[in-house]
């Protein structure tokens, strides 16, 4: 089986969704997991905390040199992944939509390097 | 150089050869390498021997033994694809019917809606229609390292983000027809729109386009879509032969000599669209197809029933509301209302960029004896013009407006 990474991706700086669609979000999105795991198709899910409170390292000739982040200067920021199990990209296009639909934004599907041997 | 049976043979065999080996394989890189190995092979054999009785399941065998050659060459290839190349490597009986599911599969791969329409008509043409980079990238007008690179580039993304090779569900199937059907009707066009000094590609690729629809036709009787394609492709192909004069200049349908049009292609395309029409489940391609029934009825009575294409383009842009239906509404219009009226629709459309627009415009205007203003919308779909026919055919329309 193949692994992909299923990326929500957010525009910072747009009016946060009002409390009852992110309870709404929040729910729908449990509902897709325990679905997930129910499948065999989970791997790992998480949200992430805002980009404010991230912190880049970077190598600088043999030592390294830590910043203040985000890493990215761009309005699009990382909101959340899920690692899936997948046969093929239509099976993780699947899940993707359900994903997309449950957290309602947009989802990258991203196929990971090398199958893991099951 | 071939001798020229064997390249007949090559043009006609290499797309659905593929197509076996990529089921085969499960590799579209590795299963062109094995057709070209086999090609190869067969130039040399076939030269001196002449062509075998089934070129096509000739090809297929050699390509796989020279596949199963390669792995046990190269060892750092992948074992499983190895391992599935010898596991079929016994010899099918080459069965139409398994072959036009191969290709079927292949098509619907090329098409996936994860790949970009740019990359998806490409690798149809390359994988399935057999055509070189090269003519790929004539006939769209880029560098043939621009066309190579997207080439690999998709077959790439097809490999690492593991596009299937099958056929869509029932389910899936209306979704998943939709950029297939716009492919091979983009491949359709263009053909139709490449310069005269590309009349083989233009050719190749109007042939393709048919051919394509035809397999699609034939394996999807019930999807009406499908059939509404291939008889408006036949209908458009029936006047090709009228659509370019002796220097290779543009003529109009409303200037085309009827007497060239393709009789049998008409019977054929009319006959689809009445047979559509009792099944009473109207699509754009359905009404499209119907639309140029009734321009091919005009050979038979000289002349074309204009209020029978408005009402289809009602209908079209009923069930496809597009400022660019609603352009070609107003050509309609223009026949049963005059030009007038036609230019009052046309001037309320937002299709700034669009370079028919301004043709059809400079039309109108013209007609209305509104010279300097029809000269103005001339100018400005010739600067949006590329092809030199096309643009030579408004230069002339443009000087006849003064």
């Amino acid at each position: 089986m193949k692994q992909y990474l299923l990326s929500v991706h957010y525009v910072e700086g747009q009016e946060p969704p009002a409390p009852e669609v992110m309870q709404e979000m929040y729910q729908a999105v449990s509902v897709f997991n325990a679905d997930l795991q129910a499948s065999g198709a989970w791997v790992f899910a998480g949200g992430l905390h805002m980009p404010d409170v991230s912190t880049v390292v970077r190598p600088r000739g043999g030592q390294v040199l830590v910043t203040d982040g985000p890493f990215a200067e761009s309005k699009e920021q990382l909101g959340g992944v899920w690692v899936v199990k997948a046969e093929d990209l239509d099976a993780a296009l699947e899940l993707a939509k359900r994903a997309a639909i449950a957290c309602q934004g947009p989802v990258e599907v991203r196929p990971f390097q090398d199958e893991p041997e099951d | 150089m071939a001798p020229p049976d064997v390249a007949s043979v090559f043009r006609a065999e290499y797309g659905p050869a593929v197509a076996t080996l990529v089921r085969l394989l499960g590799d579209i890189t590795l299963a062109e390498e094995a057709v070209q190995d086999a090609f190869v092979l067969a130039l040399e054999r076939w030269t001196e021997g002449g062509v075998p009785p089934k070129p096509g399941g000739w090809i297929v065998t050699t390509a796989r033994h020279r596949a199963i050659d390669r792995f046990r060459r190269e060892s750092t290839r992948d074992e499983r694809h190895a391992q599935a190349a010898l596991l079929h490597a016994r010899d099918e009986p080459q069965e139409v019917g398994a072959v036009r599911d191969d290709q079927l599969r292949l098509l619907f791969t090329c098409c996936h809606p994860a790949l970009s329409s740019e990359a998806q008509i490409a690798l149809t043409l390359r994988l399935l229609g057999g055509l070189e980079t090269a003519q790929i990238a004539r006939a769209f007008l880029v560098p043939e390292l621009t066309m190579a690179q997207r080439l690999v580039r998709a077959k790439k993304k097809i490999r690492d983000a593991g596009i299937p090779y099958r056929i869509p569900t029932e389910a899936e199937l209306p979704e998943r027809l939709v950029p297939v059907l716009a492919v091979v009707y983009l491949v359709y066009t263009a053909g139709h729109t490449a310069t005269s000094g590309e009349n083989l590609i233009q050719a190749e690729l109007c042939d393709e386009a048919v051919r394509l629809a035809r397999v699609l036709a034939e394996l999807m009787p019930d999807e009406t879509e499908v059939l509404g394609l291939l008889a408006l492709l036949l209908l458009l192909e029936s006047r090709r032969p009228a659509r370019t004069g002796p220097t290779g200049e543009l003529v109009p349908l409303s200037e085309q000599d009827r007497r060239l049009w393709n009789h049998a292609l008409i019977d054929e395309g009319q006959r689809r669209v009445r047979d559509l029409l009792r099944r009473g489940a109207p699509g754009p391609y359905q009404v499209q197809a119907a639309i140029q029934a009734v321009h091919a009825d005009a050979s038979r009575t000289g002349k074309t029933d204009w209020w029978q294409v408005l009402d289809l383009y009602d209908l079209l842009l009923s069930l496809h509301p597009t400022p660019v239906v609603a352009l070609n509404r107003a050509m309609a219009l223009a026949e049963v209302a005059g030009p007038q009226e036609a230019l009052a629709v046309v001037d309320a459309l937002t299709l700034e960029g669009y370079q028919p627009f301004h043709v059809v415009r400079a039309d109108l205007l013209a007609r209305q004896g509104r010279g300097t203003e029809a000269i103005a919308a001339y100018d400005r779909a010739l600067r949006l013009t590329d092809n030199a026919v096309e643009r030579a055919h408004l230069q002339r329309r443009r000087d006849a407006a003064t």
